[in-house]
């Protein structure tokens, strides 16, 4: 047979092209389940990184932590029973809360661009909302031995103990590796990986300023139970209130009678 | 026999797809500032490298001269795609590693090279050597590139520190222009410079 002439030459590129198609979609749609829990699996796992959480079960693990979705201004949307695998959606604002040893944790995704590819992480908050519990980052193609080293414990363990906001505005920061001015909320960043830091620090300001309302709000939105209390605290506050200023009219008024027959007394003794 | 020792222990050697063919120097390049990667990346190219090998080989007689490169990329980039695609299901630790290392294999020029001067002309078992041969002969300056940058660069190997504390007490310090993709260049520049001191039949006249 003659290779070489045209009807050949187009006949077995097209065989060729819908082989390999039918051979890709096969396998890929009958891998799509398996590969889908794969990456939930591994989503959680990196969250419960964030939350200092890497030893044992991820499922098990996973139970201590539930899904909410906020409104902008800081009030709870909706409750997400639905587990979602990417968080790279800017219009929702999720946050993870989880309860260790009593303290609530709250985790916040974050997600950003570093010099090859996407960088993303998860953030863990203290119960105050202002202090660094823990984080993770992960990325797509960062530079080895540079930009990739972002998710290396001697990086993200820098991140404990830093404050994130300061009268309203994300202080939690990345600089220049050997340039920390505040050690309070600056972070050093990777000699050789400025980019990858730089996307580091972009993506934290970022993504947390968009939670700016709920890590400055007092209450527990994303918990009934704890807002109404806090509601019932801030009655109890309100009716103190106007019980000491009852009290101190009242002493005044008491005061203000007294005193000339105090005076009196005084005079009548002298004399 | 002899034969398929040669085709397997040249590529290492005397005929390095890298050192002495001077292909794939790119992905060379991009993942040897640690040697994990490298490693990884090395053995990729050679299970790849050696399935397409024997893909082609098989279908060489059949192959339409003029879309050749065609049909050689076609196969190529499939069996990329099946690979990470089962890689992600079974193995998913292994292909977060492998990340975008998996796709730069489909561009890797040793893979297009041996396809078109080997596998096209040879059956499926000289073939099958042929690109295991190569892949380590690419797997082998890869580790010995990244060695020298890791070491230097960072003061670890895979990943654990090997340089001892007493010596950066000394004064010691890691060179951070190691980590830099143009020392890897300037390395591979050195091991090929080394290789032909050596051999002097690999000198131009």
């Amino acid at each position: 047979m003659n290779t070489n002439s045209n009807a050949y030459t187009i006949g077995y590129a097209s065989i060729m092209v819908i082989i390999v198609a039918f051979l890709l979609a096969f396998i890929s749609s009958s891998l799509k389940e398996k590969q889908t829990e794969n990456v939930k699996l591994d989503t959680k796992k990196q969250i419960l990184s964030a939350l200092n959480i890497t030893d044992g079960d991820v499922a098990t693990n996973w139970e201590q932590v539930t899904d909410f979705v906020l409104n902008a201004d800081g009030s709870l949307a909706e409750y997400t029973d639905e587990f979602k695998t990417n968080y790279a959606d800017t219009t929702e604002l999720h946050v993870f809360e989880c309860t260790l040893n009593g303290e609530k944790k709250y985790v916040f995704p974050v997600r950003g661009a570093g010099l090859w590819g996407p960088i993303w992480g998860y953030v863990a908050l203290n119960s105050d909302k202002n202090t660094v519990f823990g984080t993770y980052f992960g990325h797509e193609g960062e530079t080895p031995g540079l930009g990739a080293e972002i998710t290396k414990p001697f990086f993200t363990e820098q991140f404990k103990g830093k404050t994130v906001t300061r009268d309203g505005n994300v202080v939690l920061s990345v600089v220049k590796n050997g340039k920390v001015s505040d050690s309070s909320c600056e972070v050093d960043g990777i000699s050789g990986g400025t980019i990858t830091s730089k996307g580091v620090d972009e993506m934290l300001k970022t993504c947390l300023k968009r939670y700016s309302s709920f890590l400055s709000s007092a209450t527990d939105v994303t918990s009934g139970a704890t807002k109404v209390e806090a509601a019932a605290q801030d009655s109890a506050a309100a009716k103190m209130a106007v019980v000491d200023s009852t009290i101190n009219a009242v002493k005044d008024t008491i005061v203000a009678k007294v005193e000339p027959i105090v005076k009196e007394v005084k005079d009548e003794l002298k004399k | 026999m002899s034969n398929l020792k040669e085709t397997f222990l040249t590529p290492l050697g005397l005929n390095n797809p890298v050192a002495v063919q001077v292909l794939g120097i790119c992905s060379a390049l991009a993942v040897t500032a640690q040697l994990e990667p490298a490693i990884v990346m090395g053995l990729s190219v050679t299970i790849i490298l050696a399935l397409a090998n024997v893909v082609i080989s098989l279908l060489r007689n059949t192959i339409p001269n003029r879309i050749r490169i065609i049909v050689q990329l076609v196969v190529v980039a499939t069996l990329v795609t099946i690979v990470s695609e089962v890689l992600k299901a079974f193995a998913y630790d292994v292909s977060v590693a492998l990340s975008v290392y998996v796709g730069l294999i489909i561009t890797n020029c040793i893979l297009m090279g041996r396809l078109e001067a080997f596998a096209m002309a040879n059956g499926p078992v000289d073939s099958l050597v042929d690109g295991i041969g190569n892949g380590l002969g690419y797997a082998i300056i890869l580790v010995i590139v990244a060695f020298i940058r890791e070491l230097f660069g960072a003061g670890t190997l895979f990943g654990y520190q090997v340089i001892p504390d007493c010596l950066y007490e000394a004064g010691y310090m890691n060179c951070g222009l190691m980590l830099m993709p143009p020392m890897a260049l300037i390395i591979l520049g050195c091991i090929i410079w080394a290789m032909r001191a050596k051999n002097p039949e690999l000198q131009e006249k």
